[in-house]
């Protein structure tokens, strides 16, 4: 195969960029996304990397990136859907505007970016689709009820996409990552975080690698046998 | 318009019978049938066939077009019945989203 080419979402900071920088410095084509323009320059991405500004939920927008990426291309190989926002609060003092905002971003974004990225991937009858899931699903956390059951319905996607897509040689799995320390969870009181690390085999934060290790292990080729399933990282 | 956008179905129809065992009878034209009672494509071979048709209409005619909405679904005679049904409808949703 080419150079694999690689979407990304959510790339202008956190796991994102990490991702860029990791998968440029495995030979693959990476482009991503995000709101806002990049402000960090990674080394070796240059023309190696290319960046579209797009909301994962302008569904025009992201129909004319990945209508680009097809006339450039002719294919989409991986797609990593990373964009996500968080919300840590109360249910009865979670506003209406962040609950939109947490499902449009979570639920719509990677419902959109699955269904065009299969939409090309279909063609070379090839793809591996990761999204992102969150152990505050499986371990209920009290205060992430609109996050946890965005995710919640991530997962649902991610596994009856595994099987409508499973015929043109697209596999779709989630990855389940453990706090990282990352903007996502700057907000979140230190005694919270640590009472949801002690809830783990291994109590410590994610790393990077963690979630790098398991992706790489989605996006193999020997994969193809992988589909549907969700791996949380830390032993939940 | 419509015969041009009847030639490109024709062409992706003859792309995706590369794949089929019961292939579309592309020699019957227009009225070559596609899905449902007359047609031979099952649900995953109408939604290749969409995805195609999308993609080359808007390579060849420059136009975004999204032919698997609500609206073709709920219709009573679905657009995707023939041919030429299926080129019809591309002309209508091309003129409303012009």
């Amino acid at each position: 195969m080419d150079k694999p080419v690689i979407l990304i979402t959510g790339t202008s900071k956190g796991i994102g960029k990490a991702l860029v920088a990791h998968y440029v410095a495995l030979g693959h084509h990476v482009i991503g996304c995000s709101r806002n323009a990049v402000e960090w320059k990674i080394e070796g991405a240059q023309g190696n990397y290319q960046h579209y500004i797009a909301d994962v939920t302008d569904e025009v927008a992201v129909k004319a990136m990945f209508s680009d990426i097809r006339k450039q291309y002719g294919r989409l190989d991986h797609l990593i859907n990373n964009a996500g926002i968080a919300s840590m609060n109360h249910s009865m003092l979670t506003p209406l505007t962040t609950v939109h905002q947490v499902l449009g971003t979570n639920v719509v974004g990677t419902f959109l970016f699955c269904r065009e990225s299969a939409k090309l991937m279909q063609k070379k009858r090839y793809g591996r689709i990761i999204n992102f899931a969150t152990v505050a699903t499986p371990l209920k956390l009290e205060g992430e009820a609109i996050y946890a059951a965005s995710k919640a319905a991530v997962i649902t996607l991610t596994q009856i996409m595994a099987k409508e897509f499973g015929e043109y040689g697209i596999t779709v799995n989630a990855i389940g990552p453990t706090p990282v320390q990352t903007d996502l969870i700057k907000s979140v009181p230190k005694d919270k975080i640590d009472s949801l690390l002690n809830r783990q085999a291994i109590k410590r934060f994610g790393q990077f690698h963690d979630i790098s290790n398991v992706i790489d292990f989605f996006l193999k080729k020997e994969s193809d046998f992988v589909t549907g399933q969700v791996i949380f990282l830390g032993g939940i | 318009m419509e015969q041009k956008i009847i030639g490109i179905i024709l062409h992706e129809v003859s792309e995706l019978n590369e794949q089929l065992d019961h292939k579309v009878a592309i020699e019957n034209g227009e009225n070559a049938g596609l899905y449902g009672l007359t047609g031979v494509l099952d649900s995953l071979g109408l939604v290749t066939l969409i995805v195609a048709v999308e993609q080359a209409i808007e390579d060849e005619l420059g136009l975004a077009i999204s032919l698997a909405d609500e609206r073709a679904m709920s219709q009573k005679n679905s657009p995707f019945r023939t041919i030429g049904t299926l080129a019809d409808y591309i002309v209508k949703v091309s003129q409303e989203e012009a």
